[in-house]
């Protein structure tokens, strides 16, 4: 297991035995504020270095899974699940959108085995972030289209945080190039996996926080937040093999895929549709997917490229 | 010292609502409000503010009774329902009465 996923495990037994640590609400803030930056620039300063014509197509790919993620996830969510509208498209929006933090962990488990990959993926990142947000809000609002107040929930969900800092760092990494990004590269790229260590410290807090929340919604959601993610992680190791991306970029596919948003989407969803109960789709995002990828997800979804791969 | 009686409103509720909060407080026409980042919990859970989905927010507005009731039945009719949200009133004396 990689050391960052231990300081996840360790944040899970703190919260788990009660323990009284809290980091700061300002250190969350600012930790996940230079993640999204340095994984925006260090994709940026790659995509620089790769023709458009390359990336476009694999780009537009991309974005059609993020568009029928939740559209698969929707039906198992109404009908096996038997959860009401709103919550069924909440919870599909949750998982059509990405964790940006399980690609970053993602990341660290392709690099320490040396495994190549398309150093230009945080663009697709970027881009896996929305489509399903608004796939979500459209199954949830399908009957009454007229209320919803779409310029709105434009600047919520393409102006939200993540967006604006990953999109931010991919234009910026873009615009400088690798020489322009140099003097920054102690802070950018030589710290990150410190200060991702410090961040999944927190995440574990959170993430065991949240499992109380399931509690109460049985044990349909638990077995969703595994079963899921596995489903979803051969959709994008599939697309990854048939768009011809490297293992690693193939790997890193399968692992947006499967990933959860708990950022972006929270955000959008409780404004879009506030008669969701996000404690469900939190619960399941946070409390069991968001576990569930970085201690056992990654390493089998790394099994399910190389299979897919050859 | 000399005392105006005017109402404080508190509207204690996810950090999510905060814009349109202000929105509405300035369209009912109070002069001014004050926000705070605030936890706890309720019949929602608690509210540990650890990440984005868990922070909650207190604003307090001084205002003419009149506004502040309008202010709270707005908010009560549009967000009380899906949202955990907390309303009170209570008298103040101000010093300077045409600030609020």
């Amino acid at each position: 297991m990689d050391p960052v996923v231990l300081f996840f495990v360790l944040g899970v037994v703190a919260r788990l035995v009660k323990s009284d640590l809290r980091l700061p609400e300002a250190l969350y803030e600012t930790l996940s504020i230079y993640l999204l930056l340095a994984i925006g620039l260090k994709g940026g300063v790659e995509l620089a270095k790769h023709p458009i014509g390359t990336v476009a197509p694999q780009a537009m790919a991309i974005v059609v899974m993020g568009l029928l993620l939740p559209l698969l996830a929707y039906p198992i969510l109404r009908f096996i699940g038997r959860l009401n509208n709103f919550d069924a498209a909440a919870i599909a929006a949750h998982y059509g959108s990405v964790s940006v933090v399980t690609f970053a962990v993602g990341l660290a488990f392709v690099t320490k085995r040396g495994i190549a990959y398309e150093e230009y993926m945080p663009l697709f990142v970027a881009l896996l972030e929305v489509p399903g947000i608004i796939v979500g809000i459209l199954l949830a609002r399908l009957h009454t289209l007229k209320s919803v107040h779409w310029g709105e929930l434009a600047r919520e969900i393409m102006f939200g945080k993540s967006v604006v800092l990953l999109v931010g760092g991919l234009c910026i990494g873009w615009l400088a190039g690798p020489q322009g990004i140099d003097p920054m590269r102690g802070l950018f790229f030589d710290l990150f996996k410190g200060v991702l260590a410090l961040f999944l410290l927190e995440m574990g807090l959170v993430a065991a926080s949240r499992l109380s929340d399931l509690k109460k919604s049985g044990p349909f959601l638990i077995g969703f937040g595994v079963v899921i993610p596995v489903l979803f992680s051969f959709i994008g190791a599939g697309l990854g093999a048939l768009l011809g991306l490297s293992l690693g970029g193939t790997t890193l596919l399968a692992v947006l895929a499967a990933s959860a948003s708990y950022i972006a989407a929270p955000a959008a969803i409780r404004i879009a549709v506030p008669e969701a109960n996000p404690s469900l789709s939190i619960g399941a995002a946070l409390g069991i997917t968001f576990p569930f990828n970085l201690t056992l997800g990654i390493p089998l979804y790394f099994e399910i490229a190389k299979m897919l791969h050859k | 010292m000399n005392t105006h009686p005017k109402q404080l409103l508190v509207i204690i509720g996810e950090a999510t609502l905060e814009k349109f909060l202000v929105r509405d407080i300035k369209g009912f026409g109070a002069h001014g409000y004050t926000i705070a980042e605030v936890r706890g919990g309720g019949e929602h859970g608690t509210r540990d503010a650890e990440w984005e989905g868990s922070r909650s927010i207190r604003i307090e507005v001084v205002c003419e009774e009149a506004v502040a009731e309008k202010i709270a039945e707005h908010v009560i009719a549009h967000y009380a329902k899906n949202f955990s949200l907390s309303l009170y009133v209570s008298q103040v004396g101000v010093i300077r009465k045409d600030k609020y």
